[in-house]
C-alpha cells in the first residue's frame, strides 16, 4: 500500500505534519498515521492561545479501536483551532493533509521544523 | 510465539490488518470496522473466530464433569443443545465464560475464550482425578477452525452453503452438517446481538468452508463494537480473576447461573444471591464529547462509585457507549453520573448494558 507524502511538508516521528504557512505552522496527522488509527471518531484539540512545546502531547486522536496523544511538531502558540473535526472527525480520514488538519502554531522558532523528518526520510521510516 | 488461524495466510492475502489477541494473531479488520459493523447488523459478515478454544469432554461421567465445573445444568441439557455458562473458582469469581455443545448422552464439546485453552484444560483433568470421575478430556483447539456467520441475511447464506436446511435449527441448538464436503457442526449462537451462527469445522478444510460461506469478511474489531452494543461481557477485559474479579451476579448474567446442582462456587453464589451484589454490571452513556475507555472511573459527587470496563464509538448510535460496573444502588438506568477521561469529569448516564436490541 502507498501513502501520499506531500513534500511540502515536515514530519514527526509520531506520524504528525507541519506546513509553513505565512508564518504559522499548520499541523496534522499523516495518511499513513490515519489508515494506522482506522475510523478516527473523535479528536480532542488545545484552545486557541494555550502554549504547546515541540514533541509535547497537544491532544489526542482516537479511532474506534485506539487512543493515540498527538505531538507538536514546533514550540508556540496555538493560533487556530480546526473546530470541524471536532464535529467530523472522520474529515482526519478523508483529508489528512487538507480539511482534516488541527491546529495552527505561532512558531517560538521556526528552525525547530529543520530537525524534522524530510518527506523522503519520513518515507523511509513507514516503508 | 502467536499461534496463526487455519485462514492466516488467506487473511494477509484479503488485505486483513493483523493483532494479536489471546496467544493469536487474528484479524481486526478488513476494510473498515465501522463498515463491517454494519454490514453485520442490516446483511450478513462473517468472522474468523478460529482462536476460541474447543474441549471435548466424553464418557460416562461428562455431563457430571460439566455440570460440577460450569455454572450451568449440563446433566439437564437436551443433545443437539448449546448452553452459555460461567467457569467459576470456589469464591464464585468468573475465570472464564464458555458455550457447552451436548453432542450426545456422554459427549460435550466446549469452547473457552482465546488463550484460555490451555488453562481450562488443566482444570478440567485436576478435578477429574480428584473426583475420580470417568471422562475423557481433549483439548481439540487446533483440530477445529471457527467461523461465526452473523447478521439478518445470515439463514440464508447459511442454507445456500449447506447440505442440509440449517436456518430450522433454533437459538442455541446446533445441528450436524456439511459444507464443500466438510463435516461442520453449526450452532444458532453468536456474540454480535443479532440472529446468526457459528460454524465448527476441520482445521485442515476450513479454507473451503470460509470461501463457501462468502460474504463481507469481519474482523475482531467489529466483534468487540457488535458485542459492546448488545452488552456482551468480553473475558479478561470485562472480568478478569485477578484484576477484575466478578461474579456472574455482578456481571448480569445470572441467567446462566444454576444454584439447583452442584458446582465449583455454588455456595458463595448463593450466599451473593441472597445479599445481592454489591456492584453491577451497567451501561455508561456520554453525555459529552469523548470516549469511555478500558479502566476510566466512574465518579458521582467527586466519589469515584465504578469503573468503565469496555468502551467505544457507537457505530449503530453514533453515541459513544461504555459497558462497566457500578456500585448496585446507581445501577438504575437514568442514575447521573460522571467519567472521568484523562483528568476530566464528562457527564453520562446509567443505562442498561443492552444498548442495541437484537435477539
Amino acid at each position: 500500500m502507498t501513502f501520499e507524502i506531500p513534500d511540502d511538508l515536515r514530519f514527526l516521528e509520531s506520524h504528525e505534519w507541519a506546513r509553513e504557512e505565512d508564518g504559522a505552522v499548520r499541523v496534522g496527522i499523516s495518511d499513513f498515521a490515519q489508515d494506522e488509527l482506522g475510523d478516527v471518531v473523535f479528536v480532542e484539540l488545545p484552545g486557541e492561545g494555550e502554549e504547546v512545546g515541540q514533541e509535547e502531547a497537544f491532544g489526542v486522536v482516537e479511532s474506534i479501536k485506539a487512543v493515540s496523544d498527538l505531538y507538536a511538531p514546533v514550540s508556540g502558540t496555538v493560533s487556530a483551532v480546526n473546530e470541524a473535526v471536532a464535529d467530523q472527525p472522520e474529515l482526519v480520514n478523508d483529508d489528512p493533509y487538507g480539511e482534516g488538519w488541527m491546529i495552527e502554531v505561532d512558531p517560538e522558532d521556526a528552525d525547530e521544523l529543520d530537525a524534522l523528518l524530510t518527506p523522503e526520510e519520513y518515507e523511509e521510516q513507514i516503508a | 510465539m502467536a499461534r496463526n488461524p487455519p485462514l492466516a495466510a488467506a487473511h494477509e492475502a484479503n488485505g486483513a490488518r493483523v493483532i494479536e489477541f489471546g496467544g493469536w494473531d487474528m484479524p481486526v479488520e478488513f476494510n473498515s470496522i465501522r463498515e463491517e459493523h454494519t454490514v453485520v447488523r442490516e446483511e450478513v459478515g462473517i468472522f474468523d473466530v478460529s482462536h476460541m478454544g474447543e474441549i471435548r469432554v466424553s464418557g460416562l461421567d461428562a455431563a457430571e464433569l460439566m455440570t460440577r465445573l460450569t455454572t450451568n445444568d449440563a446433566v439437564g441439557t437436551a443433545v443437539g443443545r448449546a448452553q452459555y455458562a460461567a467457569i467459576t473458582d470456589s469464591e464464585g469469581i468468573m475465570l472464564d465464560d464458555t458455550v457447552f455443545y451436548r453432542l450426545g448422552e456422554e459427549e460435550f464439546l466446549f469452547v473457552p475464550n482465546a488463550g484460555h485453552d490451555e488453562e481450562v484444560e488443566a482444570r478440567w483433568v485436576e478435578h477429574r482425578d480428584e473426583w475420580g470421575l470417568d471422562c475423557d478430556v481433549e483439548n481439540e483447539t487446533e483440530g477445529w477452525g471457527m467461523f461465526a456467520v452473523q447478521g439478518p441475511d445470515s439463514p440464508e447464506l447459511l442454507d445456500s452453503a449447506a447440505d442440509s436446511a440449517v436456518s430450522e435449527t433454533s437459538r442455541f441448538a446446533f445441528t450436524e452438517t456439511t459444507i464443500e464436503g466438510a463435516d461442520c457442526l453449526v450452532a444458532r449462537t453468536g456474540y454480535t446481538g443479532e440472529d446468526g451462527f457459528e460454524v465448527l469445522c476441520p482445521w485442515d478444510e476450513a479454507e473451503a468452508v470460509w470461501n463457501a460461506l462468502e460474504c463481507q469478511p469481519c474482523g475482531l474489531g467489529a466483534r468487540d463494537t457488535l458485542r459492546m452494543e448488545a452488552g456482551f461481557l468480553l473475558s479478561g477485559q470485562d472480568f478478569h480473576p485477578e484484576e477484575n474479579p466478578r461474579t456472574p451476579f455482578q456481571a448480569r448474567i445470572g441467567f446462566a447461573v444454576d444454584l439447583e446442582t452442584e458446582f465449583v462456587g455454588r455456595d458463595a453464589l448463593a450466599r451473593e444471591k441472597e445479599e445481592g451484589p454489591a456492584e453491577l454490571f451497567v451501561g455508561v452513556a456520554l453525555e459529552e464529547r469523548g470516549i469511555p475507555r478500558h479502566g476510566y472511573p466512574v465518579v458521582r459527587d467527586g466519589e469515584r462509585v465504578g469503573e468503565v470496563t469496555s468502551g467505544t464509538m457507537s457505530p449503530t448510535l453514533g453515541e459513544p457507549i461504555g459497558l462497566g460496573y457500578v456500585r448496585c444502588e446507581l445501577a438504575e438506568p437514568g442514575t447521573q453520573v460522571a467519567v472521568e477521561i484523562r483528568g476530566e469529569e464528562k457527564r453520562a448516564r446509567v443505562e442498561s448494558p443492552r444498548f442495541v436490541e437484537g435477539v
